[in-house]
């Protein structure tokens, strides 16, 4: 640990922490992060580049690092592109370099750097035009394999993430100096507030500067301040939370890191949690972004920004170089010098880029150090800096050897998320900033995010928005009295590139876009700062351009010879540095994606070993193995024969029911419905078909009188909520004056099917026997109230899918176990037989019933041969439309049977009909099929499909292809209805 | 983007159905042009560039249609009425 200071820094030196990079074995503190922990171990190449494969270590301290990216963690865990410099350092942590092979320290594809001339901006664009094939098999192959970053882990993330809302009157986004202010004035006046920073210590740049407030040291001053916080009630302090976007109306979203600093989340606990901010008014006071300098080599590792050099001194007690050159063209960077001179480092020289007069008068107060009135034109080094060349204002150059470059071309206001919601930032000339212009409604910006980069201004500033947006939400205080705080200078004037720079100056370390990029970009005619971004991916990359974008953007200006005012900025975006998408997804993953439904009948299906599949929400039965069987056909057909031949029971609970009520009830479901239903008479009910406005169909099911003004309709599983919410819209927006209510009940009612011969007999034995259920008392479509053997009430419809003698009985929802075992138990001797979804649509195609297959949403009930129910004598919702000319053309794909005419072929959904002898192309394309099954009544393949002109068609066979799988095979047409025709066994 | 639903109070708009233009009325299906105008209400739509009226349902809530004035540039969203009342009125636009 040679670059350790030995004393100082925010690090706990009592609590050790051991981790891995590259498999070897270092030592840091708890209150490290892992780049600091790695300077600390004088690791100082972390990963190769983007492009060039060229070494790169660690710039940054913070979330704007774009070199030393990590893979974190191993096997599931693993977590690609990880900013070391974010990452908080745990025992047991694991790290991995990037983008390298074979290892780090040697790199094959470093040659990318000789080759350099072919990488230039718009490389892609220009190298891999031609040919045209290559760019799939060859060239996109080739660049993700060297261009990669890091590798996801391939299986799935074993750990939970949450997400959860919270409110609050203010929250104050960045917990430094400006964000502490505000935090504290807004919570002295009993606001509720939020205090939320991305790292793990709060306090911002008052932990990695040496500054006094009050003749305190501003970290004391921040502990104290975050202890008075913490003792208010109406105070959440979020560290580890990143507030990474606004959104409409004061939404703001943020994530909480909450355990990663755990190898592995305690039981119980999530990784991360995705919060959603609700503030009546924000402070952002999210600080500001150092920027480097444009000069040659100014990747190489151990070129560092220069505050993040005083952060690993002050903060982490880390000396990052022995001997150190800084390179400015601001007042803020011969602090640095100050810093590492007390931290007992060496700096070889200060090189300030500004006017020699400005230079001397700052040597005088730091007289021990050599400044130099010039500018660095190059680093040199191989995998680490050795020395700089520096020439001299009076034309001098000279080598001076060091292990540390610190860099400052000012800092730049951290104001992305003032800009999410499309607000552009304006320039200040002035200060050669972009400054936050307009804002998002409620938030107010504070300190250097605003462009106040002093110590006193942020506190100020702080204080001040802090109270005046506790009191736009009604809570009013006073302004604390100023504390002193040391005299600040920062001067700076612009230094954009170092024009006799020797090697490759970078301006977008992480995507590798240099000076010469850029320029070329301007000579090649581009313009917009838009296009600027896409040629050279210039701010593209992971980081967003969080050091590179000012920096570009001035570039572009001065060789387009514009103002940076009138060259712009791109547009910031949510979010503000990368959100894993497990976290975004939280529980909702898997199973959980949404909740399950479960049938009233689930448990019995479940004993009985039913197969489950998922129906829109729901999990039904798909199959009930019999002894023996094992994959869906057996028991398919199995249930089918029982139902045709004997009795079958069957949960349709699924289904939407809504219960209508009220003197206008009919009003409604005749403008409903497209049929008629004002002849319908209590206890009947009718299938209906309702379509929508355009005349497409819509849904279909049926509608039971159960007294004068109350109806019970029942709609198809999928569309239960649309239809639901279709009623409301017509009933208060369309028919506000009609005088009915609606409910849905379909959790309310537990349903089943009793299907086929022997249903009677079967429904007899669990009714009470005083229940008359002949043809004469209760016929074909009859609808009432009922009563169970043991008294209990129910409904019995005598409807029927499957075209059997059938009945659907209902009772209260958590009376239907009992009812399914009871029906089960009685019919036994009868043959009953449970039957799933397979068997239900093998009985309905045979039928001819349309599911939502056939209502596919672009079919009409002309296509369907259901036209003639369409009513002509009143007014229904898709009554105008549907009468299109277009709509009811014979031509249009209308619904078939179809039969193989090899008893023996097979057939699939999907496959599109096609005549006999014409070629398989879209030209000869007639339409497709929507169902098929295997029917064990007629032991062979049947199907429905669209054809074209299709009820003219009957008895002429037609090809049925599938050219994706291959499959064909020759059909005849048919009627639709394959079983009974007649409709006599329904009526039995 | 948060709805202030006049029953429930401002929600998320996640608990929120968007249908579309609040400002179109059905025709009269019994009018001799009846075909011209349906084809209007239901496929023609304005694109304004600012203040819209819109229904929304309230699915996570109250179950009630709304009419929501929304800005389409940057989504402020002025209020929320129940539609029934907008409806009731006759209002047009």
């Amino acid at each position: 640990m040679s670059s350790r200071l030995a004393q100082g820094g925010m690090i706990n030196r009592q609590q050790a922490c051991r981790f891995a990079f590259d498999g070897a074995e270092y030592s840091g503190y708890a209150g490290d992060s892992l780049a600091s922990a790695l300077l600390a171990n004088d690791v100082r190449l972390i990963g190769r580049s983007f492009k060039y494969h060229r070494p790169r270590g660690i710039l940054s301290a913070g979330p704007e690092e774009p070199n030393a990216l990590v893979e974190l963690r191993s096997g599931a865990r693993r977590e690609p592109n990880t900013r070391a410099t974010d990452v908080e350092l745990y025992d047991g942590l694991q790290a991995t370099s990037q983008n390298r092979w074979p290892s780090l320290r040697f790199d094959v594809q470093a040659i990318n750097g000789l080759f350099s001339p072919l990488f230039v901006a718009g490389f892609y664009y220009k190298t891999f035009m031609w040919p045209a094939s290559f760019w799939e098999k060859v060239y996109e192959p080739m660049i993700r394999r060297a261009a990669g970053l890091g590798r996801a882990a391939l299986e799935a993330d074993p750990d939970h993430y949450e997400k959860s809302w919270a409110h609050c009157d203010v929250l104050v986004i960045g917990a430094g100096p400006a964000g502490l202010a505000a935090a504290l004035t807004a919570a002295r006046t009993g606001a509720r507030v939020i205090l939320a920073d991305e790292n793990f210590a709060l306090g911002g740049r008052c932990l990695a500067e040496r500054r006094t407030i009050d003749g305190q040291p501003a970290a004391d001053w921040a502990a104290q301040a975050i202890a008075e916080l913490r003792s208010l009630p109406d105070v959440r302090l979020f560290p580890r939370t990143t507030v990474f976007g606004v959104f409409d109306d004061g939404v703001y979203g943020a994530v909480e890191r909450v355990n990663d600093h755990l190898p592995v989340p305690p039981e119980f606990q999530p990784r991360q949690r995705v919060w959603r901010f609700i503030a009546k008014q924000t402070v952002l006071a999210s600080g500001s972004i150092e920027r480097p300098l444009v000069f040659g080599n100014n990747d190489l590792p151990g070129v560092m920004l220069a505050g993040a050099v005083r952060t690993y001194v002050n903060r982490y007690a880390v000396l990052p170089g022995r001997r150190a050159v800084i390179f400015t063209d601001n007042d803020d960077g011969w602090n640095t010098a100050a810093d590492l001179v007390a931290a007992g480092g060496q700096v070889a020289a200060i090189v300030d880029s500004r006017e020699p007069v400005i230079v001397s008068e700052l040597s005088r107060r730091f007289p021990e150090i050599q400044a130099i009135a010039g500018e660095v034109t190059g680093a040199r080094g191989g995998r680490h800096v050795e020395s700089v060349e520096v020439t001299s204002r009076s034309g001098t150059s000279r080598r001076l050897d060091c292990d540390l470059v610190a860099m400052s071309g000012g800092w730049s206001p951290t104001l992305h998320l003032t800009s999410h919601k499309g607000n552009r930032p304006r320039w200040d000339e002035e200060r050669s900033i972009f400054v936050p212009d307009m804002l998002p409604a409620g938030m107010r910006v504070a300190g250097a995010a605003n462009g106040d980069m002093t110590l006193g201004e942020a506190l100020v500033t702080g204080f001040r928005q802090g109270l005046t947006a506790a009191a736009a939400c009604g809570f009013s205080g006073s302004m604390p009295t100023l504390p002193r705080v040391t005299d600040e200078s920062t001067r700076r004037v612009p230094l954009w590139r170092v024009r006799q720079a020797s090697g490759k100056c970078f301006v977008d370390f992480q995507n590798d876009v240099t000076a010469d990029d850029v320029e070329l970009t301007a000579h090649e005619g581009y313009r917009s700062i838009e296009h600027l971004k896409r040629y050279t991916t210039l701010g593209m990359a992971t980081d967003q351009g969080k050091t590179s974008n000012v920096t570009g953007i001035a570039l572009l200006a001065q060789q387009r010879s514009m103002s940076i005012a009138a060259t712009g900025t791109t547009t910031f975006r949510p979010p503000y540095t990368p959100v894993a998408m497990g976290a975004l997804a939280g529980h909702h993953r898997g199973m959980d994606f949404r909740p399950t439904r479960y049938a009233p009948s689930h448990r019995w299906a479940s004993e009985l070993g039913a197969s489950f599949t998922e129906s829109g929400p729901w999990l039904r039965a798909e199959w009930f193995p019999g002894p023996g069987e094992s994959a869906w056909f057996a028991p398919t057909c199995r249930e089918v024969k029982a139902v045709r031949s004997a009795v079958g029971l069957c949960d349709v609970s699924t289904l939407g029911k809504i219960d209508v009520q009220g003197p206008d009830a009919l009003k409604l479901i005749e403008r409903l419905y497209a049929n008629n239903f004002a002849t319908l008479a209590v206890g009947r009910a009718r299938y209906g078909i309702m379509l929508r406005e355009d005349g497409f169909m819509f849904d279909d099911g049926t509608a039971a009188r159960l007294a004068e003004n109350r109806y019970l309709i029942t709609t198809t599983t999928s569309h239960a909520v649309q239809v639901y919410q279709h009623m409301h819209l017509c009933h208060q927006a369309l028919w506000p004056e009609l005088d009915v209510q609606f409910v849905s009940v379909t959790d309310q009612w537990a349903q089943f099917a009793i299907a086929g011969p022997r249903s009677r007999e079967l429904l007899q034995r669990v009714l009470d026997p005083q229940i008359d259920l002949s043809n004469q008392a209760f016929p074909f479509m009859a609808a009432g109230e009922v009563r169970l053997r043991n008294g209990e009430p129910a409904r019995l419809f005598r409807i029927s899918f499957s075209g059997e003698l059938a009945y659907e009985i209902a009772v209260p929802g958590h009376d239907g176990d009992s009812l399914i075992r009871a029906l089960h138990a009685a019919g036994q001797d009868l043959g009953v037989v449970p039957y799933g979804l397979e068997a239900l649509n093998v009985l309905r195609v045979e039928k001819g019933h349309v599911v939502g297959s056939e209502l596919n949403g672009q079919t009409t009930a002309h296509d369907l041969g259901i036209g003639r129910m369409l009513s002509t004598q009143k007014d229904f919702i898709g009554s105008v439309l549907g009468r299109r000319a277009n709509l009811i053309d014979p031509a249009r794909p209308r619904l078939v049977g179809i039969r193989t005419v090899d008893r023996n072929a097979k057939l699939a959904g999907g496959m599109h009909f096609i005549p006999q002898g014409a070629k398989c192309s879209i030209e000869h394309d007639q339409g497709h099929v929507t169902s098929v099954c295997y029917s064990p009544i007629l032991e062979q393949w049947i199907g429905l499909g669209l054809l074209t002109r299709g009820p003219e068609r009957h008895g002429e066979k037609v090809m049925v292809v599938d050219p994706l799988r291959g499959a064909e095979a020759l059909v005849e047409v048919c009627s639709p209805v394959f079983i009974d025709p007649e409709g006599a066994r329904l009526r039995g | 983007m948060r709805i202030p639903c006049p029953h429930c109070g401002p929600r998320t708009h996640e608990e929120f159905t968007y249908y579309g233009d609040a400002t179109v009325r059905r025709p009269s299906s019994s009018s001799p042009d009846a075909v011209a105008a349906f084809y209007d209400y239901v496929y023609t739509r304005d694109n304004p560039f600012g203040l819209h009226r819109e229904l929304w349902f309230h699915q996570g809530g109250c179950h009630e249609w709304l009419v929501v004035e929304r800005d389409t540039r940057n989504h402020a969203i002025k209020g929320a009425v129940p539609a029934r009342d907008v409806f009731k009125a006759g209002e047009s636009k």
